[in-house]
């Protein structure tokens, strides 16, 4: 009955505010993700993952299901090539919490459709994103892998 | 206690990386499905699990009534973030391949 579901936690030594604003401020994105999440960010809008090099290549297209700032952010998620293909669409909701003094930030990725390469793809992705994020955030430095 | 110090200590039980080793061939399991053919009582699982989620190894998600468990590998990733470099990487994987091929293993 469990379809594949992934979830991924960290804790930031930040606010929530910082922690939201690092997701979509490009600037910041470039540094720790090497990517810029592009939308205006209306529910039901579309989004792009697009990379920094000249043709601003896109790598993930999706649509903005959920937009509650600094709390809940939800995206499908899918390759440029199966944009037209809905069913081939993944899910991400992305969950802030206050812990105490630090942050939880909770990523589920699931609807995850069989034989999709997507789960390949985000296998090694979202431990590498968070942990490069929260370096970013905590000391200002994101990892290296992203150089 | 430190967080990189919970993950080595909920990672230096081989009951715990059993059922971290459940988890991560199927993620989402129950309290029930876990204790499925294992060798601990319920309370002991129980237990574990309770160590290996403040170690943040685990996430635990409510369906409906269900509690359902998922394995977390960003603490995981965080050690390998460490002490493996870039140029480390792939060398490794290769010997990692190697070893997996010669003794049988899946890699």
């Amino acid at each position: 009955m469990n379809e594949d579901k992934f979830v991924y936690v960290i804790y930031i030594a930040a606010t929530p505010e910082k922690v939201w604003k690092a997701l979509l401020d490009g600037e910041m994105t470039r540094q720790y993700w090497g990517r810029e999440n592009v939308s205006d960010w209306k529910p039901g809008s579309k989004w792009e993952h697009r990379r920094f090099d000249d043709a601003r290549t896109v790598d993930l297209v999706g649509k903005v299901v959920e937009f509650v700032p600094p709390r809940r952010l939800v995206l499908t998620w899918a390759d440029p090539a199966d944009a037209a293909d809905v069913a081939k669409h993944t899910r991400v909701a992305i969950d802030i919490e206050t812990v105490g003094d630090m942050v939880r930030l909770t990523v589920t990725h699931d609807e995850f459709k069989p034989g999709s390469d997507m789960l390949r793809k985000i296998a090694n992705g979202w431990p590498r994103v968070l942990s490069s994020l929260k370096s970013f955030l905590e000391t200002g430095r994101p990892l290296k892998t992203w150089a | 206690m430190r967080e990189i110090d919970k993950v080595f200590k909920a990672l230096a039980d081989p009951s715990r990386r059993q059922l971290l080793d459940r988890l991560h061939a199927k993620s989402g399991q129950t309290l029930n499905e876990l204790c499925k053919g294992l060798d601990m009582t319920r309370q002991a699982v129980t237990q574990h699990l309770g160590l290996l989620e403040k170690a943040n190894l685990i996430a635990v998600q409510w369906q409906g009534r269900e509690k359902l468990h998922y394995f977390n590998p960003v603490p995981i990733h965080e050690i390998y973030e460490r002490w493996i470099r870039k140029f480390e990487r792939e060398r490794l994987s290769a010997l990692h391949n190697l070893k997996s091929k010669l003794e049988g293993k899946r890699p």
